[in-house]
């Protein structure tokens, strides 16, 4: 018996990598600007997107979403009612999306045509880990964290908090009950994904919300 | 726990590649794990052995060469590496640094395969002639 090393220098994730490529390419090309939204399980990621969308129907602005969860469609009802086009992924059991499953429920979304939005949100499936590791194809990838799950949040999840391109602290309606440290977070996100824009929200209240309207709009601008 | 998609997504491309050696056998199967790749050294292993078995892959190693984070000092010029990956700092002068240039690693560096030996004429077994007419 002989041994022989091969020397393969492939990435493991490669398909998902071109797929997404692929749809990176297609969302460019179709000039709608793509975010894909990240958190754990409760942070508020279906209550900021309802109160995003709604905002952005009424300004005239015309957005889709794709919502991601293990079981029911229950998010995507909440979302539809903010009158914009919604569809549900059920990974059934996957703790992220992939970018096949976002072509593959594209492509079946008929009466959507991405030519004609100006924005698409993906909302991940509630998780810090995994979906760090699968680029969906969209050009912002947005981490939330709520004012009740715990200051040290960034440290506890760096590899997901050092790929994110905006951060969302949701829920700051509750930082005086539940005796937020703002400094301490804003220094934590800011220590892991230096330079990082940090947006301060409501989805109840609705504070905050200008800014990261702002920032929406001036991300979608044709540069 | 995504470690079982990516295991399984090693042998599908560990598969691929050994099919061009026929007759080989993948011994070890060599990765390259950045820091911050998001993935658990421990579930790795065990959904590796999860995923091989069976297949053609089964009883091959997985070494996982874990490679820090590094990064670059828009201050100092410089590429550094970081200890851990709790604070994104160069560790020259202590200024932040966005600049990753490693550490999301998620690679399969190589595979050693065990091939049957190439067949040699047997020793002692006449040259074969040419024959000249
Ligand atoms: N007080 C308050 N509660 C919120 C806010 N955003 C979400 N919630 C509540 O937090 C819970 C989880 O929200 P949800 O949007 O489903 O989280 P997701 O799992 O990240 O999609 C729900 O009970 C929401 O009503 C907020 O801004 N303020
Ligand atoms: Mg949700
Ligand atoms: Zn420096």
């Amino acid at each position: 018996m002989t041994t022989r090393i091969v020397e393969l220098r492939r990435g493991i994730l490669k398909k998902n990598d071109e797929l997404a490529a692929g749809l990176r390419e297609r969302f460019t090309s179709a000039g709608v600007l793509v975010l894909n939204l990240v958190s754990s399980p409760g942070t508020g990621k279906t209550a900021f997107l309802e109160r995003t969308l709604r905002e952005l129907h009424a300004r005239g602005a015309r957005a889709a979403a794709l919502v991601g969860d293990l079981e029911t469609d229950n998010d995507a009802r909440r979302l539809a009612a903010s009158g914009v086009p919604v569809r549900q992924i059920n990974t059934h059991g996957i703790c992220h999306l992939d970018a096949e499953m976002v072509a593959k429920h594209l492509d079946a979304w008929e009466s959507l045509a991405l030519a004609g939005l100006d924005y698409l949100f993906i909302e991940n499936v509630g998780n810090l880990v995994c979906p760090s590791s699968y680029d969906l194809g969209e050009r912002i990838r947005v981490v939330l964290l709520s004012v009740t799950e715990g200051e040290d949040k960034p440290l506890k999840y760096p590899g997901l908090f050092n790929s994110a391109d905006a951060a969302v602290i949701t829920k700051i309606d509750l930082a005086v009950p539940c005796a937020f440290d703002r400094e301490l977070a804003l220094g934590n996100i800011n220590e892991i994904r230096p330079g990082i824009r940090i947006f301060e929200t409501s989805a109840k209240t609705g504070a905050g919300m200008d800014g990261w309207l702002a920032y929406l709009a001036e991300q979608a601008r044709p540069s | 726990m995504h470690e079982l998609s990516i295991a399984t997504s090693i042998v599908e491309a560990v598969s691929e590649a050994a099919s061009a050696y026929p007759g080989a056998r993948v011994k070890q199967v060599r990765l390259r794990v950045g820091a911050l790749a998001s993935v658990i050294e421990d579930s790795l292993q065990f959904c590796w052995e999860l995923a091989t078995e069976g297949s053609p892959l089964a009883g091959a190693t997985l070494v996982i060469n874990k490679l820090p984070v590094i990064v670059h000092c828009d201050a100092c010029g410089v590429d550094s590496e970081i200890g851990g990956v709790q604070s994104f700092r160069c560790p020259r002068c202590g200024e932040l640094a966005a600049d990753l240039r490693q550490g999301r690693e998620l690679e399969i560096e190589s595979i050693e395969l065990e091939e049957p030996e190439p067949k040699q004429p047997e020793s002692g077994a006449p040259e074969p002639m040419e024959e000249h007419i």
